[in-house]
């Protein structure tokens, strides 16, 4: 046993410190620790500022123009990024479409979109779910139906995130309604800007629309953009869903939610006294750090054995799991720790070019919007309880 | 013991759920005239102002129907804090604004949480300084709800004491117009303001009470409030897990309703036991408003808490069962959940009465 990280990861460590004090904008970590709905050009920017640096594709090999990083060296940065307060990488393209591209796409695909996921040019989003088709993915039924040199599409997505910064987007459609549900799935890449795709947006709990439905009415794709064979896609969307797994225990988001917190419970006067003095709050608030250290260390147990080569698996769902129940906890902590000023509900104020004075504190204007918003993160990525079924089938053999 | 309603607090429900079931569309003026002519805000006063009722358990049906409903009202500014603030404190001109408060021309506000607050209701900052022929009023009054359309304003101020002192607090009547505000919506859907005051002069006649002797009164009347906040939290709790169920037995996700998955069975049937229990502790608020104070806070800090504890667990469960459904801001949901968790911060949250319980409970031996 040895918790420590080894000289060259601290040297890494530091490497990444350096990088966010001189590339960070203060404003842009105001933005993102307050809360603040970030703008198409907010998460542009500090994509290119990372790519600039060549780190913007973590967990691609180098060949691919990745940084080619160890499972502990994309923990390291994730860390170091999220207490920083730094936007999060947008995953749908780097994280989930490129590793797919990277294992099952053609070279022409891979030499063409790859290139341009890390420029920037190209905006993915994950059009898996249907409003029939939620934690059953294997029922989607957007339908493409051969046509010559294309697929013609017609269905419905949703519940797709930021697909209105999207220009294209990745599909699960059926091509087969003859075999089993799994056996009739394609993965299709769809050009957004084709006649017949509209983009709707969903407005959320908090009051933004971070969500949309797409509807898909006889949407005309090249064959070309099919991904691998048709009828396997779903073994690549699987693929899809388990591979990014090192950051599925949001460890890094939980430490700077937590230290958040505890800036805000020292401001925040109860009985006379800072909050974060009150013994009930500061048990609350003892108590999920007490479970955040421990599932740092959960984390990185897995972190470890990816490094040796083992893919994590269904441990993956443990971390899902604890690691969202963990986040949002610490939203709830949130909501209390502001009190009273949890209660005004100015979403406006969260965007970019709002020039009023926050009502309250500037940190209390996010705190119940977050608190809702965070609900979503026990629900999507496979909902907690269909992660507890894979841990009652996979590890417990129940 | 009989945990029946009376027959007339039985009518009372039966008329005001058949009415609320199709107010989700009416603008908050129609709703707040209609509310005044079905009798409603005459429930919350007894016969001696106006009213028809007044008791805990006449507090407990309307607001559990309100809750029920989802609509967001002035009733517990309006009828219970104001009103009652009034109805207990008031000369003979005051009390006489009761009767345009329970035929609803009028709308009132409570403006007494600051900034440094929280909870406290014995922490005042703003003061009112005596002049020769009235008061100057300075402070800043923090989510004041329904302070944006008040026309009247009650304001706590010190004359006298400590900033946390019992002791020295006074309330005036003010009229909204002379002060200034900044109103904005709650998450749930109801109207808050700041409220500035920057030397706001208003006449001796404003005062409401003796000079420096409302703390003990707005303590009878915030645990009524809690109380009526308490049946409205189990009212929304009640059309959360309804909907909820039904939900469950429609959805169909691999082949069959989701409602079929023993693991959402097992979640559901623990939500029931604590809305049950949740009633309780509202029933016991509302049983003990009238009893001496230590007992009655004891019950006030007790429901509270569960009922912040129970509504937590209540938005968050049913939330996750609906799966994104429940995300969003346009399907049913939204009302109650925000509801549920936006009562929590509402004179006092689940940690605040936790603490005061445990206070009381010591005091009482
Ligand atoms: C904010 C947000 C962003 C999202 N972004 C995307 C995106 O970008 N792209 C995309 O494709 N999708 C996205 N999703 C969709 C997400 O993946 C689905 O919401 C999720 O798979 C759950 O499906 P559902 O909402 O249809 O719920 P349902 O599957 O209908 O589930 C409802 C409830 O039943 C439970 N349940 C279902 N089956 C079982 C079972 N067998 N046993 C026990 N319990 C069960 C669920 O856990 C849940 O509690 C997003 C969702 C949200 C809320
Ligand atoms: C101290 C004590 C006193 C008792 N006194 C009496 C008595 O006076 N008279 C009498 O007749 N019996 C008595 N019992 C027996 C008692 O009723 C049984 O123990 C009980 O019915 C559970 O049965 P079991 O022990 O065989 O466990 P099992 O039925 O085998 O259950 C094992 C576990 O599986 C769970 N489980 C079982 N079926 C399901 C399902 N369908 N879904 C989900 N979970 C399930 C159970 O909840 C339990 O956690 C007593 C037991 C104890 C421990």
């Amino acid at each position: 046993m040895d918790l420590s990280y080894t000289a060259q990861e601290q040297e890494f460590r530091a490497e990444v410190r350096g990088f966010l004090a001189a590339n960070l904008d203060p404003k842009l970590a105001d933005k993102v620790r307050l809360g603040k709905h970030l703008t198409k050009a907010d998460f542009e920017g500090w994509h290119a500022s990372l790519n600039s640096r060549g780190w913007l594709a973590g967990n691609w090999p180098k060949q691919h123009g990745g940084a080619g990083w160890t499972p502990v060296e994309r923990h390291i940065f994730e860390e170091e990024t999220t207490l920083a307060y730094a936007p999060r990488i947008v995953p749908f393209g780097l994280a989930m479409l490129g590793p797919v591209l990277q294992a099952f796409g053609s070279p022409e695909q891979c030499a063409h979109y790859l290139p341009r996921i890390l420029s920037g040019q190209d905006w993915w989003c994950q059009g898996y779910s249907e409003p029939g088709a939620g934690s059953d993915l294997a029922a989607v039924k957007t339908a493409a139906v051969r046509n010559g040199d294309h697929y013609v599409v017609n269905g419905q997505k949703t519940w797709t995130t930021l697909g209105q910064h999207a220009n294209w987007i990745f599909c699960l459609v059926r091509t087969n309604t003859e075999v089993k549900a799994q056996e009739g799935i394609s993965f299709l890449l769809i050009d957004m800007e084709t006649p017949g795709v509209t983009v709707r947006p969903i407005v959320l709990l908090d009051g933004g629309a971070e969500v949309n439905e797409v509807f898909l009415d006889n949407v005309r794709v090249p064959v070309g953009n099919l991904v691998g064979d048709q009828d396997k896609g779903w073994t690549y969307a699987k693929y899809l869903l388990t591979h990014e797994r090192t950051n599925i225990a949001g460890v890094g988001f939980s430490n700077a939610a937590l230290a958040n917190v505890k800036r805000i419970a020292s401001a925040e006067v109860a009985g006379g006294r800072p909050l974060i003095e009150n013994p009930h709050f500061a048990a609350r608030l003892a108590q999920v750090e007490i479970d955040l250290m421990a599932m740092a260390t959960t984390n990185s147990r897995t972190l470890a054995k990816a490094a040796a080569g083992q893919a994590p698996g269904a441990q993956s769902s443990m971390l899902k799991v604890k690691g969202t129940l963990i986040r949002q906890e610490i939203t709830d902590l949130t909501r209390r720790a502001v009190g009273p000023y949890a209660t005004p509900f100015l979403p406006e104020s969260l965007d970019e070019g709002y020039n009023g004075e926050p009502v309250g504190p500037d940190y209390a204007t996010a705190a119940s919007e977050q608190y809702f918003n965070n609900r979503k993160l026990s629900i999507f990525g496979g909902s907690n309880e269909v992660q507890r079924t894979i841990i009652s089938k996979t590890i417990l053999e129940l | 013991m009989d945990f029946n309603l009376t027959e007339e607090r039985q009518m009372l429900q039966d008329t005001l759920r058949r009415f609320l079931a199709d107010a989700a569309n009416k603008d908050s003026n129609t709703l707040w005239t209609e509310l005044a002519e079905l009798g409603v805000i005459g429930a919350l006063f007894t016969e001696d102002y106006g009213g028809f009722g007044g008791a805990g358990f006449d507090l407990s049906v309307v607001f559990e129907e309100i809750g029920r409903a989802g609509v967001a009202t002035p009733l517990l500014e309006t009828g219970i804090l104001a009103g009652g603030l009034i109805a207990a404190l008031g000369n003979d001109d005051q009390t006489a604004l009761l009767e345009s408060i329970v035929d609803g021309t009028q709308q009132l506000a409570f403006a007494h949480g600051e900034p440094l607050t929280r909870y406290d209701l014995n922490h005042v900052a703003t003061t009112a300084t005596q002049t020769g022929d009235g008061y100057i009023l300075n402070g800043h009054k923090c989510v004041v709800m329904n302070g944006g359309r008040a026309d009247t304003l009650i304001i706590s101020a010190r004359t006298a004491g400590d900033v946390a002192s019992n002791d020295g607090i006074s309330l005036f009547l003010v009229d909204a117009s002379s002060v200034e505000r900044r109103s904005y919506q709650t998450m749930s859907g109801a109207d808050a303001a700041e409220v500035y005051l920057n030397n706001v002069t208003v006449a001796k006649t404003a005062l409401l009470g003796a000079e420096g002797a409302s703390f003990y009164e707005i303590e009878t009347q915030v645990a009524r409030a809690t109380a009526a906040l308490c049946a409205e939290a189990v009212g929304a709790m009640e059309s959360a897990k309804d909907l909820t169920i039904e939900y469950m037995q429609t959805r169909q996700q691999f082949g069959r309703p989701i409602g079929k998955f023993q693991a959402l069975q097992h979640r559901m049937a623990d939500l029931l036991i604590e809305v049950e229990q949740a009633r309780s502790a509202t029933i016991n608020v509302c049983g003990h408003l009238d009893a001496d104070r230590p007992l009655r806070e004891r019950h006030v800090s007790a429901a509270k808490n569960l009922i912040g504890r129970v509504g937590r667990q209540v938005a968050e469960e049913t939330i996750q069962l609906h799966g994104g459904i429940g995300m969003t801001q346009e399907y049913n949901l939204a009302g109650f959940t925000k509801r549920m968790m936006m009562i929590d911060h509402q004179w006092g949250d689940t940690d605040y009465h936790l603490e005061r319980f445990i206070a009381l409970s010591r005091a009482v031996g």
